[in-house]
């Protein structure tokens, strides 16, 4: 029984409620809060242990990482460490706004993740076509089929787009080449690198983007649909008036979710897909941290780009809820 | 409106067509590199086979399962994913039950402590100077442990546990003085099969398809996982036969067709590849389809 009523009085959110039941020692209740801890904690020990492997991980993967993204502003030298290192300020930043590639490497993010964007309404037209169909070996097999491509790996991926596109062997050329055109060297010419890229992603991901739609499509009430049906609306009314609106907050989640990965999506991809003859087009801020930072050792610059890149992210995502909120009732927070 | 021309039998007839044609579009690469496996090289470089195998031959396979390399890659491959996915529910399953009972004091700010993780972080460099700091450069743990577990799991898996393990039965365990420890192993873990099996999965898969760890924190070939090798294999040297020729060949004309028997027979080990390193996946994908669509499903009731 004793157990219960701890339980109560921890469940209890506020300080004021706790005043009110510890209203004569209120002077005294730093102490107290800490007495309750301590007790809470002699009790349940074990639960706040099982947080401990995880939150060192954290602590140790994540939050270092963040105080260490302080040598973006200073000049960073292994032998002196993060701390030891000069400040020098902002001239890291500076460096990259000036030099002749920025405007090139930030422009390729943008319209690389705008082209991706624009398609985010596919997998819900897929959604709703797959909707529409009777459940049924048909249905089965199209959502079996077209989910299969979400588990390739990148590399394979890539690979698969290499074998394919490749202007003497491929499949796509031969086939060019069959109906009278000639030869196109899609993987060397910076003008198809972003539709290869975003559409290689829209065949691995159509599918599998389909399920949370399909989830929030079943939940949609079969009485709205009877109702319109006796009032002789159509399927494609229905769709439109029925279907579609009952999907909308689960659709602004996502795109907000969406925007939230909106710099750092397909990065991996992107450094299999480039090569030095379409770089034109293929720089973006990712690779070229990894370019920078890895592969040629300036450190301190390439924490400066990448902590660019995730403050045009955070105002992105925070810029996007709001304007959901605003504008309707579903927003992240 | 026109739409009402449109009768619902021509609208049912007409959807079913396109939901056709895009599961056709969607499939048709797979076939093809099955395909492309096992018929004979010159018939793929040449358009000739476009849809079924022609004149079979294994020779790639061969060639694919006598590399060595290759057979090392899977081998890491496995005990990375084995080792990875055992440390990530031993980590996460105890954190998000902790985080799902009421008891645990402080639970806004641990919350937010891990969610903050999901807005921000360090970014590559940080992240590469702590696992180098932690001397974990060219050993397994730089695989397994930089994403060891994410803000998005422990979400998932916390209101797993919120949802579906009954109050009253963790409290009767307390009543008859089994310790938390006890209660999580005998009563929480097995009623929590599906999302042991879920976050499993997800990260199983993560891990067997990932490279990019591999690609920064690995410098020793005896630890590449099969993805480096497949890079290897499947990128790297096609980049370096279209832009810088084929190396170090002999005679001019004595060898030029052995060298273009050799580009053929080097496209067929592409295709046998693609096949044997995504095998495991699509072998088990049917039987496990119901999880992973699960696992979307549960994550997605948070947001």
């Amino acid at each position: 029984m004793g157990v219960r009523q701890e339980k109560v009085e921890e469940f209890v959110p506020l300080d004021d409620k706790k005043k009110a039941l510890k209203k004569p020692d209120k002077p005294k209740k730093p102490k107290t809060k800490f007495k309750d801890f301590k007790k809470n904690f002699s009790q349940n020990w074990q639960l706040y242990a099982f947080l401990l492997p995880a939150l060192s991980f954290f602590f140790i993967l994540h939050y270092i990482p963040m105080y260490g993204v302080q040598i973006a502003f200073k000049d960073f030298f292994a032998t002196m460490g993060i701390w030891g290192s000069p400040w020098i300020g902002f001239d890291h930043f500076e460096r990259f706004f000036d030099s002749y590639y920025f405007f090139r490497i930030l422009k390729n993010t943008l319209i690389l993740n705008i082209y991706e964007l624009a398609l985010f309404p596919l997998p819900i037209i897929f959604a709703l076509m797959l909707n529409e169909l009777k459940n049924g070996p048909f249905k089965k097999w199209s959502q079996t089929l077209t989910y299969a491509p979400h588990f390739i790996s990148v590399v394979v991926l890539v690979g698969m787009i290499l074998a394919f596109l490749d202007p003497i062997t491929g499949l796509v050329n031969n086939a060019i080449v069959w109906v009278g055109g000639e030869s196109v060297p899609f993987l060397t010419d910076p003008d198809w690198f972003r539709h290869i890229f975003v559409w290689s992603g829209q065949w691995q991901a159509l599918g599998w983007g389909t399920i949370i739609y399909l989830a929030a499509l079943a939940g949609v009430n079969p009485e709205l649909h009877e109702a319109a049906k006796v009032d002789g609306a159509s399927r494609i009314q229905r769709i439109m008036h029925i279907n579609i609106p009952s999907i909308l907050p689960t659709v602004v989640v996502l795109f907000i979710l969406n925007i939230g990965n909106f710099m750092a999506i397909g990065f991996e991809k992107v450094l299999l897909l480039q090569n030095s003859l379409n770089s034109e087009t293929s720089d973006i801020i990712a690779t070229f941290v990894y370019e920078t930072g890895l592969l040629e050792g300036q450190y301190s610059f390439a924490s400066a780009i990448g902590l660019f890149e995730s403050a045009l992210n955070i105002i992105l995502l925070v810029t996007v809820n709001w304007i959901a909120r605003k504008t309707s009732e579903n927003s992240l927070w | 409106m026109k739409k009402f021309g449109l009768s619902d039998k021509a609208f049912d007839i007409i959807n079913k067509i396109l939901v056709a044609i895009i599961t056709i579009v969607i499939l048709y690469p797979l076939i093809f590199v099955v395909s492309a496996s096992i018929s004979d090289p010159s018939a793929v470089s040449t358009g000739r086979m476009w849809l079924w195998p022609v004149d079979i031959t294994f020779d790639g396979f061969k060639l694919v399962l006598e590399n060595d390399a290759i057979w090392l890659g899977y081998r890491n491959t496995i005990f990375y994913t084995i080792v990875g996915t055992t440390l990530h529910l031993l980590v996460l399953l105890p954190c998000a039950y902790a985080l799902s009972r009421k008891e645990l004091k402080g639970k806004v700010l641990i919350m937010w402590f891990i969610l903050f993780t999901m807005l921000f972080n360090g970014g590559m460099i940080p992240t590469y100077l702590v696992v180098k700091g932690l001397g974990m450069l060219d050993t397994m743990w730089a695989i397994v442990i930089p994403g060891l577990v994410g803000a998005w799991s422990v979400l998932v898996a916390r209101a797993f546990f919120q949802q579906s393990i009954p109050d009253q039965l963790v409290e009767a365990s307390k009543i008859d003085g089994a310790s938390d420890f006890k209660i999580f192993i005998r009563v929480v873990l097995p009623l929590s099969m599906p999302i042991i099996a879920v976050m499993a999965l997800f990260h199983a898969v993560g891990l067997w398809n990932q490279y990019f760890s591999a690609l920064i924190y690995l410098s020793d070939e005896n630890l590449y996982p099969l993805q480096l090798i497949l890079r290897e294999i499947l990128i790297v040297n096609e980049a370096s036969a279209s832009a810088g020729g084929g190396g170090g060949a002999g005679g001019p004309a004595g060898s030029a067709g052995s060298f273009v028997e050799q580009v053929k027979l080097a496209a067929q080990v592409k295709y046998a590849v693609i096949i044997i390193s995504t095998l495991p996946l699509l072998i088990i994908y049917p039987f496990l389809q119901r999880f992973f669509v699960k696992g979307v499903l549960i994550g997605s009731v948070k947001e």
